[in-house]
């Protein structure tokens, strides 16, 4: 079998449209329109970005929301990806499917029904005031933009957990209660131990998406809370500054090759010690 | 913690999971023009009135264009590229392998804006046709992702001897690999089916003023009135996307059983 030239067109495909455009992004990044119209290659986006309080606040703000929403995310999910992975339930299959589920519905959507259910005048609210309470604004915070993220990420944290609990040795927790562990001691360690290559996949999985949305932001916060995202999406369609939004994305993806960098290396640290 | 506490914690988050679907299915049935939430009675007038909004229904039939051309395509031009790619050294494939999980890896908004720059770049106008570009590059990745270890479980031998039998390597083709990674092929035409439909952010840069999608439209209509059509259709959108998943689901079923026969 050898005709690779089946892979021809893929080829051209991607020089085109794979490659082409991530170098127009670096190109655009690395270069400031001059007066005349004419492109000069120049780093000063990097400097603006990175001496502008507004846009570092915007930095920090996408890095932080998107750190909380994954702790929220691990702290909700580990349980019941471990819950699932035990004998508890009888039908987990079906209970995982039911769980992939909603991740399916488009992420819009989603966040639009939170939109319906936590505004001032819909469901949640309309409850609180019927118990005689003084109705709570949940919307345009900081907070909403989290609780959006958690939302719509929290099956990316469940998934992975879940995948490596299933798989776990049994004969491990078994042998460790034979040695006179208590459960909570045989659960931190040697469950939780053994489980982390699934939590570290599973925070890249919630961080990454977290720390590059915009729609999440733009619709529960009114469009008031400004993310890396919202910027850079600022930059192309209404600043027209296409310089400085591509210099953003660059920084963007840089956050997002470190984020991998770090998981992959954590996960073959921890396939080579932990055990032996 | 007593196993009914932690049913009942798992109970929990899963009400968390569907507490907005299912107050946005019952409320596109709600007799009411606000977002407020008493029940006014059970009405279909959401669902009819969709059907009468031109624009909502021009981009539903946008995002239905789109989906299904752009993931035949994608299956067309993945599949043979995965053929290719599975007959190649091993040092060119884990080149390619590379730049195809570009695509799958890089945030959506990277993928979008850089695919922007290179129709403006190109003088291709914003509109269906960089819309069904754009679908085609993010979909093809994931077909070959589908294909791939079909073709590498596929017995060598089989193809050779299709040849010795006397079949042209065409015929061989069509008649023995093909028909081998089909599983591979249906599935990875609905893996890009379903993320075709349900893409924003890469369509929302690279479509025009004139070719909104679904997810474009329902973004603009967020920001303005309430419009309980809206959840009318995404309740249809949501029960479409179930009972294609649950065929994905049932197809992948179907493969285990088969391979434990084997």
């Amino acid at each position: 079998m050898k005709k690779s030239f089946a892979a021809y067109p893929y080829l051209v495909w991607a020089i085109i449209f794979i490659i082409a455009p991530l170098l127009l992004v670096a190109y655009y990044g690395l270069t400031v329109e001059m007066p005349d119209g004419s492109m000069v290659f120049s780093v000063e986006n990097f400097y603006k970005f990175f001496s502008s309080p507004i846009f570092m606040a915007a930095f920090w703000r996408s890095i932080w929301m998107a750190a909380l929403a994954t702790i929220i995310c691990l702290i909700i999910g580990y349980p019941v990806a471990y819950y699932l992975s035990g004998s508890i339930f009888k039908n987990k299959k079906l209970l995982l499917l039911l769980l992939v589920i909603p991740m399916w519905m488009n992420l819009l959507l989603r966040t639009y029904a939170w939109l319906i259910l936590l505004d001032n005048a819909g469901l949640i609210n309309t409850l609180i005031k019927a118990l005689g309470f003084e109705p709570i604004e949940f919307l345009y915070h900081e907070y909403s933009i989290v609780f959006g993220m958690v939302y719509n990420f929290l099956p990316f944290m469940i998934l992975p957990i879940h995948s490596v609990l299933v798989k776990m040795d049994n004969s491990l927790i078994e042998a460790a209660g034979d040695l006179g562990a208590n459960k909570r001691k045989v659960f931190f360690k040697v469950t939780f131990p053994l489980s982390l290559p699934g939590v570290i996949s599973g925070i890249t999985m919630v961080f990454m998406p977290a720390v590059t949305t915009f729609a999440i932001s733009d619709i529960l916060s009114g469009r008031t809370i400004q993310l890396m995202g919202n910027i850079i999406e600022d930059q192309f369609l209404r600043s027209d500054n296409w310089n400085f939004g591509s210099t953003m994305s660059i920084i963007l993806m840089v956050l997002i090759i470190l984020s991998m960098v770090i998981s992959s290396k954590y996960e073959k640290e921890n396939e080579g010690g932990g055990l032996f | 913690m007593s196993k009914a506490l932690k049913k009942f914690y798992v109970f929990l988050v899963f009400v968390f999971m569907y507490a907005p679907i299912v107050v946005l299915m019952a409320y596109s049935f709600n007799d009411s023009r606000s977002s407020s939430a008493i029940w006014r009675g059970f009405t279909f007038d959401w669902y009819i009135k969709m059907l009468s909004d031109s624009q909502m229904m021009k981009a539903l039939q946008t995002t239905l264009v789109i989906a299904l051309s752009s993931s035949l395509i994608a299956t067309i031009i993945g599949t043979l590229a995965a053929i290719g790619i599975n007959n190649m050294k091993k040092r060119t494939k884990n080149a390619i392998m590379n730049i195809t999980y570009v695509p799958v890896l890089s945030p959506d908004i990277v993928t979008g804006i850089s695919l922007m720059l290179l129709f403006v770049f190109l003088r291709v106008p914003l509109g269906r046709y960089s819309l069904l570009l754009a679908h085609i590059t993010f979909n093809i990745p994931y077909v070959i992702i589908s294909v791939l270890p079909k073709l590498n479980q596929l017995n060598k031998n089989m193809y050779e001897a299709a040849l010795d039998l006397g079949a042209s390597p065409s015929y061989a083709y069509r008649k023995i690999i093909i028909p081998e990674i089909m599983p591979g092929i249906v599935t990875g035409f609905l893996l890009a089916l379903t993320l075709s439909i349900d893409d924003f952010v890469v369509s929302f840069f690279t479509s025009g003023a004139g070719a909104s999608n679904l997810s474009i439209y329902i973004y603009s209509a967020v920001s303005k009135k309430y419009n309980p059509s809206i959840n009318a259709l995404s309740t249809i959108m949501f029960v479409v996307i179930f009972l294609l998943l649950v065929l994905i689901n049932s197809r992948s079923k179907e493969k285990t059983k088969k391979n434990v026969n084997y």
